[in-house]
């Protein structure tokens, strides 16, 4: 049976003849939720996206009202918004949706999120490489800007606030919160230290500031047109909203689904809604979301007790798709992006071509990071060269642990999860490798086997 | 320095809206960059002075930051994705055709000044893997054969170089 999406972010964007200027968004209705917002108090917004559950969109799962909660008001100090559309975790792709196919709802969820904090200017940090992604967005903060949905005295509300869009140059760095302010100040991406450099207290220039992720901005426009406690409804409680899966890899369909959270269960996604594996293959394993999520084994079994007391016994296919149901089974919903691997993968070189993107992007500030990342980069890479050992595999379970917990910033994690996972899960396929290489060394073969992830 | 007009004015225009000079320091260098085609220390100093800071201040920008360059591409800079998922739909194998194809190692400039071929990461764009950029264009769902029909368009100009006039 294939399942029905619930439809909240991308419900326009795929239509036939929906465009992205905004004569069309407007003919859907677009801005009426502005207009509401701007006749309400900044204080009831916020309560409404409180009531509303939403939880952040961007990777770490935190509920947006919350976090505007933390903002430091008694300062004084200007308080600033920033979207971030940085989106360059591996496996992850809605973002860019959003912005090519219906960027006045991006810029519309914005300036209501930015009246509800009462900031003095709002910001989209945009990858660099999304180079049509950053026209759209100026063209259509124009067209906002001429009817006045931006800029000074919004709709005649005595509110002014405009969004500037700045582009990133190809550091994945920049996603991280604290990274992405250093760089928009015109630094390196450094990441700072939490405490004391929490945004919502020290932000951009030191001042209080709110970075959600694009589609988290998005759902506060839906918060607002629903009230909060309509929204609530959607999902279950503590998983509310909808989520955009993103999925690639091994399935016949790959692409991006959005269906309301834990309305279905990973098995459904890959089979019903992804058409199911290429012909004759078995499923392997999954990466659910994003690179540096845990990987899941497809035949583990996951069982315990989720956080209401009701115990589960879940195979992978069970597994329903919402933040806590994944937390539970050891991984996490991230950002959204579905890895799908079949039995032709090869784990030590999906490990290496994970360990090189990893490598590639540590800022280099500290230590674990800056020269653990790579270190366990040459081990895999050696490993796919054909000089496995069998004592690789922990000794790289080793560095990772040495990294994680370690460092200024969650990149530590990103990068050790994904090797303590693989190792954990898949720890005889790395001394398989190893065995079979030494094999063949004996036998004077020099060339490993040919390789096709790295 | 010369850089276009419509380059002068655009950073004249960019500069006063940030709160800070320094903040606009990533912006200057993409469209110095974009205008000349790489960031010549000559352009570093350039983009330091206007934003009243030391050269050293650009210089570890650039640096830091991938996209940055400090020397010209060829005439098509194709940029290939070899992330995860689109490792799984084959990108190893898209980008080895490219390098016969048009006779260049991935990470170089062919010797014509014809291609500057790069691995690149995750362009966010998986569900459409193996994914290619050409300039500013996006190509998905690039197999062998496909790349192999895309390095024949280059060869004979046939294909845009994918830059913004
Ligand atoms: C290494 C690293 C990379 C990240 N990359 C992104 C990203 O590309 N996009 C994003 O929205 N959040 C990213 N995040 C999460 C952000 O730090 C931040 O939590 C998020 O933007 C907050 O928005 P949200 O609460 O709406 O999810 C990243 C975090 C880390 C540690
Ligand atoms: S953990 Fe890595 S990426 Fe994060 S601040 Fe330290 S060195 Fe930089
Ligand atoms: S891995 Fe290539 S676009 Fe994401």
């Amino acid at each position: 049976m294939a399942h029905e999406e619930t439809r909240l972010i991308m419900k326009y964007a795929d239509e036939p003849g929906y465009t992205n200027d905004i004569d069309c968004y407007l003919k859907h209705g677009g801005y009426e939720e502005l207009k509401k917002a701007v006749t309400m108090k900044p204080e009831d917004i916020c309560a409404e996206v409180m009531d509303s559950g939403v939880r952040g969109r961007g990777g770490a799962g935190f509920p947006a009202g919350m976090k505007w909660k933390f903002l430091d008001r008694k300062s004084g100090k200007p308080i600033y918004l920033v979207c971030n559309a940085d989106e360059s975790e591996p496996g992850t792709f809605k973002d860019r949706q959003i912005i090519h196919k219906d960027p006045h709802q991006l810029i519309e969820g914005m300036m209501i999120a930015a009246y509800a904090i009462q900031a003095k200017l709002a910001f989209i940090y945009i990858r660099g490489e999304f180079f049509q992604g950053y026209r759209i967005l100026e063209k259509a903060i124009e067209e906002a800007r001429e009817k006045n949905f931006l800029g000074d005295n919004i709709l005649d509300s005595g509110y002014s606030c405009d969004i500037i869009v700045h582009r990133g140059a190809g550091a994945y760095i920049c996603g991280e919160e604290t990274g992405l302010i250093e760089s928009l100040e015109g630094f390196r991406a450094n990441p700072r230290i939490k405490p004391p450099y929490f945004p919502a207290a020290l932000g951009l220039y030191q001042c209080p500031t709110i970075v959600n992720n694009v589609e988290t901005l998005c759902d506060v426009k839906h918060v607002v047109a629903m009230g909060g406690k309509e929204f609530a409804k959607i999902g279950t409680p503590g998983n509310t909203g909808t989520r955009t899966w993103c999925v690639s890899g091994h399935v016949m369909k790959p692409g991006y689904y959005e269906f309301a959270c834990a309305d279905i269960t990973l098995g459904e996604l890959i089979y019903d809604v992804c058409g199911g594996l290429k012909p004759g293959r078995k499923l392997k394993a999954v990466i659910p979301g994003g690179s540096s999520s845990k990987i899941l084994r497809a035949d583990e079994r996951f069982t315990g007790k989720l956080k209401d007391g009701t115990e589960y016994d879940w195979g992978i296919e069970d597994i329903p798709m919402d933040f806590d149901s994944l937390m539970a089974v050891g991984s996490m919903s991230g950002s959204g992006g579905v890895i799908v691997m079949d039995d032709s993968t090869d784990m030590v070189e999906a490990l290496a071509n994970i360990n090189y993107f990893y490598a590639h992007e540590s800022c280099g500030q500290c230590t674990p990071c800056r020269e653990g990342v790579p270190w366990m980069r040459k081990i895999t890479q050696r490993m796919v060269d054909g000089e496995a050992r069998e004592e690789d595999a922990d000794l790289l379970n080793s560095i990772a642990d040495q990294i994680a917990g370690r460092t200024i910033c969650a990149f530590g994690e990103a990068a050790s999860w994904p090797v303590q996972s693989f190792i954990a899960k898949f720890k005889d396929e790395f001394v398989e490798k190893a065995r079979e290489q030494a094999a063949r060394r004996k036998e004077g073969e020099k060339t490993a086997k040919e390789t096709t992830l790295i | 320095m010369n850089l276009k007009p419509e380059t002068t004015e655009k950073i004249d225009k960019l500069v006063p809206r940030y709160p800070t000079k320094r903040s606009a320091a990533l912006p200057l260098c993409h469209l110095v960059q974009e205008d000349q085609g790489y960031l010549s220390n000559e352009a570093i100093e350039w983009i330091a002075q206007r934003l009243e800071l030391e050269p050293i201040n650009i210089q570890e920008i650039v640096t830091f930051y991938p996209m940055l360059r400090t020397e010209p591409t060829g005439k098509y800079h194709v940029r290939v994705c070899r992330t995860l998922p689109c490792a799984l739909a084959g990108a190893y194998q898209t980008c080895h055709r490219l390098e016969k194809e048009l006779n260049v190692e991935v990470g170089h400039t062919s010797e014509d000044g014809l291609v500057t071929l790069e691995y690149v990461e995750c362009h966010a764009d998986c569900g459409r893997a193996p994914v290619v950029m050409v300039g500013e264009e996006e190509y998905t769902d690039i197999d062998p054969d496909k790349a192999g029909e895309l390095a024949a368009k280059m060869k004979s100009g046939e294909l845009s170089d994918g830059m913004p006039d």
